[in-house]
């Protein structure tokens, strides 16, 4: 078993060769190596309770000729102490090492899985845009498990069976050299079987996964969309489509296993027909005078004990293999591009007496951007767009040359079809995207001096759709603000007219929102949402489609409260329903990642546009 | 449950028989080996006898290699039997899933249906495969190894009276230890998985609020407290090892020493003393392998459950009280009395004495706020739910006195969340009438105004949509949904809100085609924008599960507060989109 990539045998482990196995393997280690004295001692327990076990077959010989048959069993009862001691010794050992590896694996796997998390808090919004979060997922599950399964396993047993192996080798040799020939040829023909089945296996077996996937994703697909099956009376069709899977991926599995499984019983029996020729020539032998009883015995137990690690090794090059692939898809996450902040300009408290500031840790209402210089300049919430250019594709361009403003305390709001670059817009003022060309300032300093922390501090955002988190419903709003106090959270929620619905769960602020928040309604996660936002009491506020899902009768009664919430901020307004924008400063109409149109509500009508179009659709209605 | 899973195996018990019967004569043949062997050492090297050792070598060999033969058939017939049973079972649960009303789909969730027809058939099948071989062999192993022990020496078998319950014990002990720890182990990698879970879906949320520092310590603690766990759980597995190892060498000390005695007193031979230790290890690792096996079926018994709760769920909606020979004459709707509720256990109704006529080929407007039961309410039309009281009339005749082939032909459904499948968009919209021809795709694409994006599509009506629909737009697939309804050609055509998505002028595009093309279907329209309802023959205001009013938009807004508030709070504000 010279060659890493000739794994293969039963298990069923998949086949999926890592594609850069040396870089992996190293990167793997410096886990692992952190904990080199305890490395140092598994391997020490290894050797002896390897040697034990070999040592202790050996002493069957001494114990039948010398003792046994001459009757000495004084000696024998010597023998058979010093027996027991290093078999426990061998059993101490084994307990120990595994134990060991027990500890090094979960520490480096908790360790390996903190570190994935970590790095994919750093890792900018485009990264979740290309990754689909299944698949992130499975990085966090099936590969840390099969990394955790070798570190565990593979290791030790692949250290352990080598040991094994070569010293059985040994004591073989050492014992009877004619014998130890017969069991070298039985040994070659163990690997040829290996070799042969074994590549069968890994065709088939791909075989199988192809035909398993099929069957599991089409399964998937139907039942998802099975109220639509029904609702359009394809069950018949939908049953013809999985049998035809269903039966390809039976004769594929049943190819795969029974090569996978023919492995052991071939192995095993081989090594039994070495037995066989063993005891036959090693009779022969002994009545030659050339070998003893004794000796024969402890042969034997060799021969038992010589295709297991064989066996051991073809399994655990599998594992191995499946497990270089996980880290490798676990390094792949660890090694991407984490979000950069080159900005230095941080958000501090202030206090401000005429026109000085002066920084503090005290809640003032006042906040001031600190220069890395030390020069404060006050918050104020002034926006700028300077001719900004932004694909999420170098190639395909969604903004084009955008400029606009938004003063202090401004409600700016943005109109316009979907795809039309409304939320791109946004995205942009908090940096969850950078831009191609162009300048974006916030109280006139570039947005990418600020530090990201700072910037997106400075910003509440309630977004089209809302997240929940498991846990209380005032553990969800109080995720604006970690230090609100209850009174807060309970203001910050009837504010958005959330107070009520609250109330009415049955453990009220305190009831517990699982699966995120699928128990509650999509106009009441908005809600939540809502006051999520009011706590955190930014100084500019950005609603994309906050209030969407709140039906018209709802949203007029949260007016008030939105109002009140917009208050001397400045807010960015995306919203489809155009009464929620019709009291704007100033309306901007987007189409095709241009702005087409800006003015207030009642400059836009009078300008008869695409604005006036939208509003006379209205109209038409009456 | 085995008694339920049982007949699944049909088509394969012959191969499931002849696959046990392999395995039982490979572990057989296995273990009369070391007997032969003793006569080898006993007799042949005793007497100096070259021609008996080479007799007994031949019979060895031959021995050997039918096992071998055995062996290798016991793992085919193993896979093909398993495997087989897999297919079998995959398949009923698969078609029994087929005959599940929503209300049944809604029970399970998604989700779960899709772990309990892929995961969960895929352990069970794996159980039966290499429970074929080895929880047949184990057992046969043990025993025939008992029995050969014990002719060699009914004396030297006592020792198995101390080592087997020694051995049962220290297993036992560590498997009831361990399987609390494992279910704990399984708790916190839940913990953990959730939070991830839960950030990579809210990464936004994390990230306008800056809440990196606290997700990852939420996360290193429930990280610490899995690991705290695994450490454990693992730590005590690692126990087995050692004590069978332990119990092993001390049998096989405790053999030769009485053992020596015996061969020394010439009641036993040296070649019966190795033999029996080869048993001694073959009966203390089968034990072993009986206690690995049994771990693993607790886990696969779990699996087999919750596919037996699929099987043996009842569809709520059948054809029992239908007349196949009836189909539905005219798009005439009526509601008697109509009350439902989803959970039958809870005391509030869903729907509460519904009442309403609708008269064939009609356009009805639904409207009202979130968690009114307009859906609800249509849903009863083509049967997806079943009316817990009162009737439900689609032309003339109660809803369950159509098979349900012939009702939903006749009353075509737009979904609210809606699926298309991956496959063309002219393979998408067949699904509404398998013969379609290209004229009838087109018309019903232009009815529904599908047509105008369809044609921009570089390969047209045969652009390859993804599975669930996600390379097209929030607008277009509502539109293709919508086309898809139309080729079916019903009588009633619902839809449920499928044009909030679509911009104001395309849905009056819509609306205007309906009223030219479908003359005669039945339209009933839910749809939160009074503009889409306004003109309809009939509006139903629904509120909280009643029917608030009924009439035609002047008349509403004469007689009817919630509708003037709706309309009012419209007024003010146009709705955009597309």
């Amino acid at each position: 078993m010279s060659r890493p990539g000739g794994g293969h045998g039963p298990g069923g482990h998949g086949f999926q060769k890592p594609k850069n196995l040396g870089s992996t393997v190293k990167k793997l280690m410096a886990y692992i190596g952190r904990y080199k004295a305890a490395l140092v001692l598994v391997a020490l327990c290894l050797v002896v309770s390897s040697a034990g076990s070999i040592a202790g077959s050996y002493l069957m010989k001494p114990v039948i000729n010398d003792y046994i048959l001459p009757g000495d069993f004084k000696g024998l009862l010597r023998m058979l102490i010093l027996m027991g001691a290093i078999y426990g010794l061998s059993a101490l050992c084994s307990f120990a090492y595994a134990r060991i590896m027990v500890h090094i694996s979960q520490k480096t796997v908790a360790q390996l899985r903190q570190d994935l998390f970590d790095k994919l808090q750093s890792l900018p919004l485009k990264y979740f845009d290309t990754h689909q979060s299944g698949d992130l997922m499975s990085r966090f599950t099936n590969d840390i498990d099969t990394v955790s399964e070798m570190i565990n396993n593979s290791f030790a047993s692949l250290i352990s069976s080598s040991l094994t192996f070569i010293g059985v080798i040994a004591m073989m040799f050492y014992l009877n050299w004619i014998l130890t020939l017969i069991s070298v040829v039985f040994l070659f023909l163990m690997l040829m079987v290996v070799k042969t089945i074994g590549g069968k296996s890994r065709v088939s077996y791909k075989r199988q996964q192809g035909a398993l996937g099929a069957v599991n994703g089409y399964v998937e697909e139907m039942i998802e969309g099975q109220k639509v099956i029904k609702v359009f009376n394809h069950e018949k069709k939908a049953r013809e489509s999985f049998d035809v899977l269903n039966t390809e991926y039976r004769d594929a599995a049943t190819m795969a296993n029974t090569y996978a499984f023919s492995m052991m019983p071939a192995m095993g029996n081989l090594s039994k027909i070495d037995y066989a020729v063993t005891c036959c020539v090693g009779g022969l032998l002994a009545i030659g005078g050339m070998f003893d009883i004794g000796g024969l015995a402890a042969y034997l137990t060799y021969v038992k004990q010589f295709s297991q690690p064989i066996t051991q090794i073809s399994q655990q090059v599998n594992t191995i293999l499946a497990a270089v692939a996980g880290a490798e898809r676990i390094f792949d996450v660890m090694e991407a591009q984490p979000e950069s902040d080159e900005g230095k300009t941080v958000l501090v408290r202030v206090r401000k007496e005429g026109e000085t500031l002066t920084e503090t840790d005290v809640r003032t209402g006042h906040w001031a951007w600190k220069k890395p210089d030390g020069r404060l300049t006050e918050l104020r919430g002034d926006v700028r767009f300077d001719h900004v250019v932004f694909g999420y594709n170098e190639d395909k361009v969604v903004l084009n040359d955008i400029s606009l403003f938004a003063k202090p305390g401004q409600k700016i709001a943005f109109v316009g079809s979907t795809g039309a670059g409304k939320t791109t817009i946004t995205n942009l003022i908090n940096r969850f995207y950078d831009i191609q060309s162009g300048t974006i300032t916030y109280d006139g300093i570039n947005v990418q001096e600020i530090a990201k922390e700072s910037l997106r501090r400075s910003l509440g955002v309630v977004l089209q759709d809302t997240h929940l988190f498991t846990g209380t419903v005032a553990d969800n709003i109080r995720y604006g603000r970690l230090n609100a106090t209850d009174e807060e959270v309970e203001a910050a929620a009837k504010l958005a007219n959330a107070d009520a619905f609250i109330r009415h769960l049955p453990n009220g602020y305190q009831t517990q929102l699982k699966g995120d928040g699928g128990n509650l309604s999509q106009g009441e996660r908005q809600l939540l949402a809502i006051a999520r936002a009011a706590v955190s009491d930014p100084p500019v506020l950005i609603l994309d489609e906050a209030t969407s899902s709140i039906d018209t009768r709802t949203e007029k009664l949260i007016e008030k409260g939105m109002d009140s919430l917009m208050e001397d901020r400045t807010v960015f307004v995306i919203a489809h329903r155009l009464s929620t924008v019709r009291n704007a400063k100033a309306i901007l109409v987007l189409e095709n990642g241009s702005i087409i149109e800006r003015g207030d509500h009642l400059q836009l009508i009078e300008e008869k546009g695409r604005y006036y179009q939208l509003y006379t659709g209205q109209a038409e209605l009456n | 449950m085995l008694k339920k899973l049982a007949p699944y195996t049909k088509g394969y018990r012959k191969w499931i028989l002849l696959g046990v019967l392999c395995s039982v004569g490979e572990a057989v043949f296995e273990l009369l080996l070391p007997l032969v062997m003793a006569d080898i050492v006993d007799v042949g090297i005793a007497n100096g006898d070259r021609a008996y050792i080479l007799s007994k070598g031949a019979e060895m060999i031959a021995m050997s290699l039918v096992a071998l033969f055995m062996g290798v058939c016991a793992a085919g017939l193993a896979s093909k039997a398993g495997m087989g049973f897999g297919a079998n079972l995959r398949k009923a649960e698969y078609d029994h899933v087929q005959e599940f009303s929503f209300s049944n789909i809604e029970k399970f969730s998604t989700a779960s249906l899709i772990t309990r027809l892929t995961n969960d058939v895929n352990a069970t099948q794996m159980t039966l495969m290499m429970g074929m071989r080895i929880i047949v062999r184990a057992p046969v192993m043990m025993i025939t190894a008992l029995v050969l022990a014990i002719t060699i020496s009914l004396r030297l078998s006592r020792v198995f009276l101390v080592a087997i319950p020694l051995l049962l014990v220290a297993v036992g002990f560590v498997i009831k230890k361990v399987g609390p720890m494992f279910t704990t182990l399984q708790e916190r990698t839940d913990d953990v998985n959730l939070v991830v879970q839960e950030d990579l879906s809210a990464i936004r949320v994390v990230k306008s609020y800056v809440r990196e520092n606290r997700e990852k310590e939420k996360f290193s603690q429930r990280n610490s407290r899995l690991k705290a766990a695994s450490e454990k759980a693992f730590g005590f597995v690692v126990l087995n090892m050692p004590l069978m190892m332990l119990v092993i060498f001390g049998t096989i000390i405790a053999v030769m020493w009485i053992g020596g005695h015996q061969v020394y007193a010439g009641i036993m031979g040296s070649g019966e003393l190795i033999s029996f230790f080869t048993y001694v290890t073959e009966i203390l690792i089968s034990l072993l392998m009986v206690s690995m096996v049994m771990m693993m079926l607790t886990r696969s018994i779990a699996c087999g459950r919750r596919i037996v709760e699929v099987l043996d769920e009842k569809p709520e909606i059948t054809d029992e009280q239908a007349n196949p020979a009836l189909v539905v004459a005219d798009g005439s709707v009526t509601f008697d009395h109509v009350y439902f509720k989803y959970n039958k256990k809870t005391d509030a109704w869903n729907l509460e004495d519904i009442n309403l006529s609708i008269r064939s080929g009609m356009t009805v407007g639904v409207i009202g706020g979130t968690g009114s039961a307009k859906t609800t309410l249509v849903s009863l039309i083509p049967r997806l739910y079943e009316a817990t009281e009162g009737a439900v009339y689609v032309g003339g005749h109660n809803v369950k006195e159509y098979t349900m082939e012939h009702l939903r032909d006749a009353c075509a459904m737009v979904l609210q969340k809606n699926t298309l499948f991956s496959g063309t968009i002219r393979e998408n919209l067949r699904w509404g009438n398998e013969h379609a021809t290209d004229e009838e795709i087109a018309a019903a694409c232009r009815a529904a105004c599908a047509d105008e994006f369809i044609d921009k599509m570089p390969e047209g009506y045969d652009t390859h949509i993804e599975q669930g629909g996600t390379n097209v737009s929030g607008g277009q697939k509502p539109r293709l949904c919508i086309a898809r309804a139309i080729l079916r050609n019903p009588k009633v055509l619902i839809l449920d809100d499928s044009t909030s998505a679509v911009d104001t002028a395309t849905d009056a595009r819509i609306r205007r085609a309906f009223a030219e093309d479908l003359k005669d279907t039945t339209k009933i329209i839910i749809a939160q924008r009074i503009a889409s309802v306004c003109e309809a023959d009939l509006i139903v205001v629904m509120d909280d599960g009643r029917i608030a009013g009924a009439g035609t938009h002047e008349e509403l807004m004469k007689t009817n507060e919630i509708y003037r508030d709706v309309y009012q709070s419209q007024l003010e504000g146009v709705s955009i989109d597309g």
